[in-house]
């Protein structure tokens, strides 16, 4: 039976946020068509992930459980999706737009010769036609597009889409499936993995702070981090503090960074060059805290600070602490 | 054995771009150069080339624009280039970027390693890296933070990738395709010898004729279509200064006025 799919993007049996945005999607495409929504839970030890996507809105669940795919690898997890997809015929096949989902679709869609909608912020539904859009060149404009074709691809961009509101009494039929590859057949092989700890993904985060060349080297960070933490938020910097070894690559925000949507960005000495909005101007309120009363960031924000971030952030981080009774 | 990195231009990371009246992309005079990740990519090429015997090329897909990519892929010391286009070919969608570069790899022949950057900042995707592979039947790496150990006669390659949740250390066999992020090396920039080099340089043009691929990267073929590009919606109000006698009045009146609005 045709229906909608959306692949589940977890990670050692956790599922990321931006799955149950991308189930709020496909339900929302599903109910649309009138047909039923499928969720596909590939990894190994994903029981817990299983009935959380019942949860979210998935009528159905067709899941592979199996040690070949207990790390994502793109040949075993594709060849998987690509049985699924010839087997079952869905109308669309949606995934998170996580590095992950980025891979995964756009390899299932070469595989199928089918249209891919890649890293969509906004999507409308017109008759079996489906519609998006998303930003292009370094996010300085938008662009919109139409797909056509049996079997259509989606990723949507994290904390683009709502995410549904969670109903524990839902449940529904489980269906699991054989892997394709045998561990034989798959030339990648992992040798090592080292978790970052302590720290929240960028692209899922509400609250992001962010540091600049204002924090004037890497121990210029513990007020940044100090805030985050009484926040629980990520902490992100400009390129110029990653390029200078004040902290590593995957914090950075920006055109050669990531590119995250909070409900909250705190620049702290940033002075905002365009490669850096480029990163963060989808941000919904931003916050500059600078020296320089001309800094661009002050352009982009809701709320300003003209002053030094090494006692404005200490100041923040205390009013907050007392304002959230932590 | 070559390694191929393949590329494109993109409009200067600081020029403003706009659309126009007509709904057509524009950014003033600005300059095009190589798309920002892939100063990474040739650079890795390049530094490919330093430590073992290979060719290195560099490949585009796209109108005559996009030749200045591959000129300072020259520069930076890329051995050859080629430029894939026809007028077909304009409006093509990620299946058929794939579809022509595919052929064009298999018509080079002898391509040991694919590098592209992270993704190109103009479309902001980077799906066609993923079907590329796909299409040539290789494995593909993505975000890639550093080759460990690369053995061209063993066929065989480590490195690293950055998830979501840290460092993954993978190995695969050659021919590969991997991604590059920005951690993998310090660019190379284009000496003035490079510069007159590339300027010289005759990069041939194959289209699908010369691919043989009949209409499979033309925009005849494509199940995606760019209907229209809008600026952003403008951002509303302006930025409101937060006063006060001391920073941890400023602080607190920030705090209320973030609570006030519900942000937290």
């Amino acid at each position: 039976m045709s229906g909608v799919f959306v692949w589940i993007d977890q990670f050692h049996g956790k599922a990321l946020p931006i799955a149950w945005e991308a189930l709020g999607v496909g339900r929302k495409i599903a109910d649309s068509h009138n047909v039923s929504l499928t969720a596909l839970v590939f990894g190994q030890g994903t029981d817990a992930v299983v009935q959380a996507v019942f949860h979210y809105g998935a009528d159905r669940v067709v899941k592979c459980d199996d040690a070949t795919l207990a790390d994502f690898r793109l040949e075993p997890y594709v060849a998987l999706l690509d049985k699924v997809i010839v087997d079952e015929k869905p109308l669309v096949v949606i995934g998170g737009g996580s590095t992950r989902g980025r891979e995964l679709l756009a390899a299932a869609a070469a595989d199928t010769n089918a249209g891919l909608l890649a890293d969509i912020t906004e999507l409308t539904i017109e008759g079996d036609m489906l519609q998006g859009i998303r930003p292009v060149y370094a996010g300085k404009i938008l662009s919109t597009a139409i797909i056509k074709g049996n079997v259509q691809f989606v990723t949507i961009r994290s904390r683009a889409f709502p995410t549904p509101i969670a109903d524990p009494s839902k449940s529904g039929e489980v269906i699991s499936v054989a892997p394709v590859l045998s561990e034989d057949q798959i030339a990648t092989k992992v040798i090592a993995f080292e978790e970052t700890k302590g720290s929240v993904n960028l692209a899922d985060a509400r609250i992001i702070v962010s540091g600049g060349r204002g924090v004037g080297g890497p121990d210029g960070f513990a007020p940044v981090r100090e805030l985050a933490d009484v926040l629980g938020a990520a902490v992100g910097a400009s390129r110029a503090t990653v390029d200078a070894g004040w902290i590593p690559y995957a914090h950075q925000v920006g055109q050669t960074g990531k590119v995250v949507s909070p409900d909250l960005y705190i620049a702290a000495g940033i002075s905002g060059a365009i490669q850096h909005q480029a990163g963060m101007r989808t941000s919904k309120v931003i916050v500059a805290i600078n020296k320089d009363p001309d800094a661009p960031m002050f352009k982009l924000a809701r709320y300003g600070i003209v002053g030094d971030l090494f006692k404005i952030l200490p100041a923040l981080t205390a009013a907050f602490k007392s304002k959230l009774g932590k | 054995m070559s390694v191929v990195v393949i590329t494109k231009s993109t409009p200067d990371t600081a020029a403003r771009v706009e659309v126009n009246a007509a709904g057509a992309v524009t950014w003033g005079d600005a300059q095009v150069v190589i798309n920002p990740w892939d100063e990474y990519s040739v650079t890795e090429a390049v530094l490919l080339k330093e430590a073992h015997p290979v060719k290195t090329v560099a490949l585009t897909v796209g109108p005559e624009i996009h030749a200045e990519a591959l000129k300072q892929g020259l520069a930076i010391g890329i051995d050859e280039a080629v430029r894939v286009w026809d007028d077909g070919m304009e409006g093509q969608d990620s299946l058929g970027y794939s579809n022509a570069v595919t052929a064009t790899i298999n018509k080079l022949g002898d391509v040991d390693l694919i590098i592209f950057g992270k993704e190109l900042v103009d479309v902001a995707t980077d799906a066609h890296i993923f079907q590329v592979a796909r299409k040539l039947g290789w494995p593909v790496l993505g975000a890639v933070s550093r080759i460990v150990t690369i053995d061209f006669a063993a066929k065989t390659i480590t490195v690293e990738r950055l998830i979501e949740e840290g460092k993954q250390t993978l190995s695969s066999t050659l021919p590969a395709v991997i991604s590059v992020l920005k951690d993998i090396n310090e660019p190379k920039y284009p000496s003035f010898i490079g510069i007159r080099k590339a300027s010289k340089a005759i990069i041939p043009v194959w289209g699908s004729a010369d691919l043989g691929i009949g209409d499979s990267g033309s925009a005849s073929a494509a199940l995606v279509k760019t209907t229209g590009y809008a600026n952003l919606p403008v951002r509303q109000g302006s930025v409101e200064i937060i006063d006060g006698a001391t920073d941890q009045e400023k602080a607190d009146k920030l705090v209320a006025k973030l609570l006030e609005d519900k942000v937290l």
